[in-house]
């Protein structure tokens, strides 16, 4: 039985799964996706929304560098971030604390946009409101 | 620069069996995405909790990225050009010069830089492989064998996603069939390559791969009753996340390969051993999704519930022990031309 439920993480995509007809014969059948699967993603996806979410209202207060929002609203964590730019997650830690990363050289900061795929000017600032994406 | 010409694109359950399938296809050696996925031997299942992927453990249900593209080297005497680059720009040039000869070329991408993926599957996982077939203007018409229909991409976003940097990353690599042999000998290939992943799937030297990785993962999950329940939940969905979503999730191959194990009997004279085998590996499939049921019923559990983590190791292990019969009886099967 291939699950034909439209989740809504699919966004109106097929996934090709591999499914026996009444005869035991193996066919390839499009199908529009499991709820069960739906719910681990958006899981997953939600707790995403919920770092960044929390991250933004940090630094709108002040508390934490712009980079710690945007790193967790492109679904990133230090791990990731560190990877991408090949800068170690202390030095990441520390960018986290406006004063050190006000002062970044320009350098710094290009890797950032960059690896998060940003401008500098966004990255240095924070969206009016948290939306994600 | 335009498509290249007689290109068919298909929809498949898996990129790198599907984009090795659609590219031999094309080149004259018509092989399933069941065949691709049996014959380079992927069916694997690993565990590492000291390797993480979004602070969670990895955990796959297959052999290691580009071990199919590999696999079927080594099966097939397949010969395939692979090209890595430290240079972006020079990987798009190699990329579009290929392109004007007429080559369709393999490429490894992360996926949430494609755009065409839906936003809530886009997550930082570097080892998604399409096909790109042609370009038009600033776009690159690709063959993304888990779409329905071809897609197109933009020259930046595809720079993006095809020189990300991280775990696996894809480093830019291309990939193209050189040489294809027009004659393949299943009766002497297929006996062979399926032994071959039964014993690797039952006789891991280490405890997290193979049917001992499945235990090890039944084992954390008992763990998790001492741990904070968000989670607990979290962990069970990323499970659930990597068995059903990623890829195609670790049932999902089983079902991959029941079907190859179906294709490979009829090919054997209708060998009634892998018949069998691929209804059992079929059964076995289910019994993935209804731990994944009884995984997601647990995450559902309120607050105050408790959440009942023996019945989940016991399901895996039960799961554990009917693919372990599979393999065993897959190692106990007489082929008549060996």
């Amino acid at each position: 039985m291939v699950p034909q439920d439209n989740i809504s993480t699919y966004a109106d995509n097929k996934k090709a799964v591999y499914a026996t007809d009444r005869s035991g014969n193996y066919n390839v059948i499009a199908s529009s996706g499991w709820e069960i699967e739906e719910e681990a993603t958006l899981q997953a996806v939600r707790e995403m929304e919920r770092l960044a979410r929390e991250a933004y209202v940090l630094a709108a207060r002040g508390e934490y560098s712009p980079l710690f929002f945007h790193m967790y609203n492109r679904r990133m964590d230090i791990q990731v971030l560190a990877e991408a730019t090949g800068l170690f997650k202390w030095r990441i830690k520390r960018h986290f604390k406006p004063v050190v990363f006000d002062r970044l050289s320009e350098k710094i900061l290009a890797r950032y946009s960059d690896a998060l795929g940003i401008s500098r000017q966004k990255l240095c600032s924070l969206p009016q409101q948290n939306r994600n994406l | 620069m335009q498509e290249q010409q007689d290109f068919k694109h298909r929809h498949f359950a898996h990129c790198e069996s599907g984009v090795m399938s659609l590219m031999v296809s094309h080149h004259g050696l018509p092989l399933s995405e069941a065949m691709v996925f049996g014959l380079s031997g992927a069916l694997m299942f690993a565990y590492i909790p000291f390797v993480k992927l979004g602070g969670m453990p990895l955990i796959a249900y297959r052999s290691r990225p580009r071990s199919i593209i590999k696999g079927l080297q080594k099966t097939l005497g397949i010969k395939m050009k692979m090209h890595t680059f430290s240079n972006p720009s020079k990987g798009m040039a190699t990329l579009d010069a290929l392109l004007q000869q007429g080559h369709v070329v393999g490429a490894q991408s992360s996926v949430f830089w494609l755009p065409y993926f839906p936003p809530e599957m886009r997550f930082h996982f570097n080892a998604h492989n399409l096909i790109i077939v042609g370009k038009e203007g600033d776009d690159y018409l690709i063959s993304d064998p888990v779409f329905e229909s071809s897609q197109r991409c933009a020259t930046e976003d595809l720079k993006k996603a095809r020189f990300v940097k991280g775990m696996m990353a894809p480093k830019g690599l291309i990939y193209y069939p050189l040489a294809v042999p027009d004659h393949i000998d299943y009766q002497r290939i297929l006996p062979a390559v399926i032994k071959r992943n039964a014993k690797a799937m039952l006789k891991t030297p280490v405890p997290i791969a193979g049917i001992r990785g499945i235990r090890a993962l039944a084992r954390s999950i008992t763990r998790l009753s001492g741990k904070d329940p968000r989670q607990a939940r979290l962990f069970l969905g990323h499970i659930v996340r990597m068995q059903e979503e990623i890829g195609t999730g670790g049932a999902g191959f089983r079902f991959i390969y029941a079907s190859f194990l179906q294709e490979a009997g009829r090919l054997l004279d209708n060998n009634r051993g892998l018949e069998s085998a691929s209804r059992e590996m079929t059964i076995v499939g289910d019994q993935w999704r209804e731990f994944a049921l009884l995984a997601v019923t647990t995450i559902r559990k309120k607050r105050n519930d408790k959440m009942n983590f023996s019945a989940l190791t016991e399901k895996l292990l039960h799961v554990a022990a009917a693919e372990a019969e599979v393999y065993q009886r897959i190692l106990k099967i007489r082929f008549t031309c060996l």
